[in-house]
């Protein structure tokens, strides 16, 4: 084995593994505050690449107000998504909640088609292409980039739910709803913060990742392997969603390249097996009790 | 609550048909069901037997989702399981077709319980995650395991042969499939006059409290996998009959998500659910269809719509059930019936 190519591997599976933290943290902030699994989490990343190519190659727009309109769409997505769809199942069965997000999956991967058709495109470049070496090892500027713009995006985005007013607001609710309430945090107004946020994040991840691979109505599969990620990572855990994302790029990009491509879901499904089985509430998650 | 039939027994309360009514009405379906194949064409023929399979194969989820409780994506791949089951004997074995169905529920079962495993551990929406990695790990197997099945090619089945006929067409089909959905819905409609069946119920209603019952839950919930596997497998093994054909994309994730909307859109945890269900999520793209067809004139390119619509109209209905008809059609069914009943009395 050549370690520079290992390296090599290594380093672009961390720029994918930065794609997936981004797109989980996006998925524990709704879990936080609402309890809810959201499997269109890969279809609203779809819809806000959807977005920024409509605004960018459709409407001529320059990048940065593609961008802005983009994210902008993305979070109305998450706020309109709670308010019409999650906000009456609020307190009914998770099943009946998680089956209705798949439903919007559906839902938006049927817009996207009706208004874009099925076609794969390509973004508008935007992130510079000038070759990156890090020591002898190179990296392909697209994977660096992404992954530092990820870095940024969800370092502000810790310190926003660290310090901020409706951060702090977002964690009391996750950690005691009835306690929150009665500290005179409006409840509902998380809920629609928590989707928002969500909605923009998952947005800059599909701009993100419809830039390093081009965009089509399937890149909702990538929600699935999201999903994995968060279950390893444990459900409500932001560091558990960044560690398990780095990690599950990483083990990806090394199946792919030493097995084979086939091998790169069966990788992570194997690794979720084996968490659900040893550790079902992942490695930082909170263990639930079970009471009568 | 119907007039005028006083339950005596036991037996009457939990009879499947309780008064001669329902008898006449079931000896009316079943007519129907014969005369059917005489009275219509070989496209409604067509649908009809998918519909069965469907419908065999919405049932068994139905027992494991709407009366166990334990969500499964996975149904699909276990039909596929099942058809690959049936390809294998066809091509290597030529055994007969009655045998090969069986042999496709059969190991359908142990790899369902198999899958079935980490239900022992988690539940609930954890369950139906692992449901997922397990039906990408099968399509994995259906995909690399070239030797037995195809790979990407897939396997040609040739058509069951019975009485020195061959059952190729959807008007002979129709003998083989309807039959065996009539029984396997009977069969599943009485497992819930049993113990078992009741012990499935108690677990979805509180799995805790089963088993402070005394209900073993590894037991019961691995025998709910067993019976709804059994189901996919034999609706997997006609459906290779009935297309004479597959490969590994015969059976997506989306197919699953498929049979569980119809679960959901016929009515969790009733019979009359599973089939309704089938029956309205397979006749609802042949709907649409026909309305693009009648599009066509009017709106440029309305064939090329078809499927983002078929798509979205897929997720409204799952979205639009959930939020305003949790219970289904076959909650819809009993309204009207009991407006019926009461007729000139209440409206």
């Amino acid at each position: 084995m050549e370690w520079l190519f290992f390296f090599e591997v290594s380093l672009a599976g961390l720029g994918f593994g930065a794609l997936y933290a981004l797109t989980a943290v996006a998925f524990v902030v709704i879990y936080k505050a609402t309890r809810v699994i959201n499997l269109a989490m890969g279809e609203m990343l779809m819809f806000g690449a959807y977005l920024f190519f409509g605004f960018a190659a459709g409407m001529a727009l320059p990048v940065w107000l593609a961008l802005v309109l983009a994210l902008l769409g993305g979070a109305l997505l998450g706020l309109g998504l709670e308010r019409i769809v999650i906000r009456p199942l609020l307190g009914e069965n998770p099943i009946s909640v998680f089956m209705v997000t798949i439903g919007l999956s559906s839902v938006l991967v049927g817009l996207v088609e009706i208004i874009w058709t099925a076609t794969p495109r390509s973004l508008p470049d935007f992130l510079p292409s000038d070759p990156i070496f890090i020591g002898d090892a190179f990296v392909a500027p697209k994977t660096f980039w992404s992954f530092v713009i990820a870095a940024v995006v969800i370092g502000v985005f810790l310190v926003l739910f660290r310090f901020w007013r409706g951060g702090v607001a977002l964690r009391a609710t996750a950690s005691d709803q009835g306690a929150a309430y009665a500290m005179g945090i409006n409840v509902p107004a998380v809920y629609s913060l928590s989707w928002g946020l969500a909605g923009m994040l998952a947005a800059g991840a599909g701009i993100l990742l419809g830039s390093v691979a081009g965009i089509s109505s399937e890149m909702g599969v990538f929600g699935l392997t999201v999903l994995v990620v968060v279950i390893v990572g444990g459900l409500d855990s932001v560091l558990g969603a960044l560690v398990a994302g780095l990690f599950i790029g990483w083990v990806e990009s090394l199946a792919g390249v030493y097995l084979g491509g086939e091998y790169e879901h069966l990788m992570t499904f194997i690794i979720l097996m084996v968490v659900l089985l040893l550790r079902p509430w992942g490695l930082f998650g909170t263990r639930e009790i079970e009471r009568l | 609550m119907r007039i005028g039939s006083p339950k005596e027994t036991y037996a009457a309360d939990e009879g499947l048909f309780r008064t001669r009514t329902q008898w006449a009405w079931f000896g009316i379906l079943l007519l129907s069901l014969v005369l059917f194949p005489f009275l219509s064409n070989l496209y409604w023929l067509y649908l009809v037997c998918l519909i069965s399979i469907h419908v065999i194969s919405a049932t068994g989820l139905n027992i494991l989702t709407g009366y166990t409780g334990q969500v499964s994506l996975g149904q699909a791949a276990f039909m596929g399981v099942g058809a690959y089951t049936v390809a294998w004997l066809d091509n290597h074995a030529a055994t007969p077709f009655v045998l090969n169905l069986l042999a496709a529920g059969g190991v359908t079962t142990v790899v369902g319980m198999v899958a079935g495993l980490p239900s022992l551990r988690v539940k609930g929406l954890y369950l139906a995650i692992a449901t997922i990695a397990a039906s990408f790990i099968l399509h994995f197997v259906f995909l690399n395991w070239e030797s037995v099945t195809g790979g990407a090619r897939g396997m040609n089945i040739a058509p069951p042969q019975a009485f020195g006929h061959e059952l190729a067409n959807a008007d002979t089909f129709y003998w083989l499939v309807m039959p065996v959905t009539v029984v396997m819905v009977l069969l599943a409609a009485n497992l819930f006059r049993t113990r078992v069946g009741r012990a499935f119920i108690a677990i979805r209603d509180r799995d805790i409290s089963a088993s402070v019952l005394g209900i073993s839950l590894p037991v019961y919930k691995l025998m709910s996998f067993a019976i709804a596997s059994f189901y996919a497998g034999i609706a997997g093994g006609f459906y290779a009959y009935f297309f004479g054909a597959i490969n590994p994309e015969s059976f997506p994730l989306l197919m699953s998500i498929f049979y569980l909307a119809a679960v959901i859109v016929g009515g969790l945890g009733t019979i009359l659910g599973s089939i309704l269900g089938a029956v309205f999520m397979t006749l609802t793209p042949e709907l649409l269809r026909y309305g693009v067809d009648v599009m066509e004139p009017f709106v440029d390119d309305a064939s090329a719509l078809l499927s983002p619509v078929r798509t979205m109209v897929f997720g409204l209905l799952i979205v639009g059930f959930l939020l305003f008809e949790p219970h289904g059609l076959a909650e819809i069914w009993r309204r009207v019936r009991r407006f019926f009943h009461l007729w000139p009395f209440r409206n």
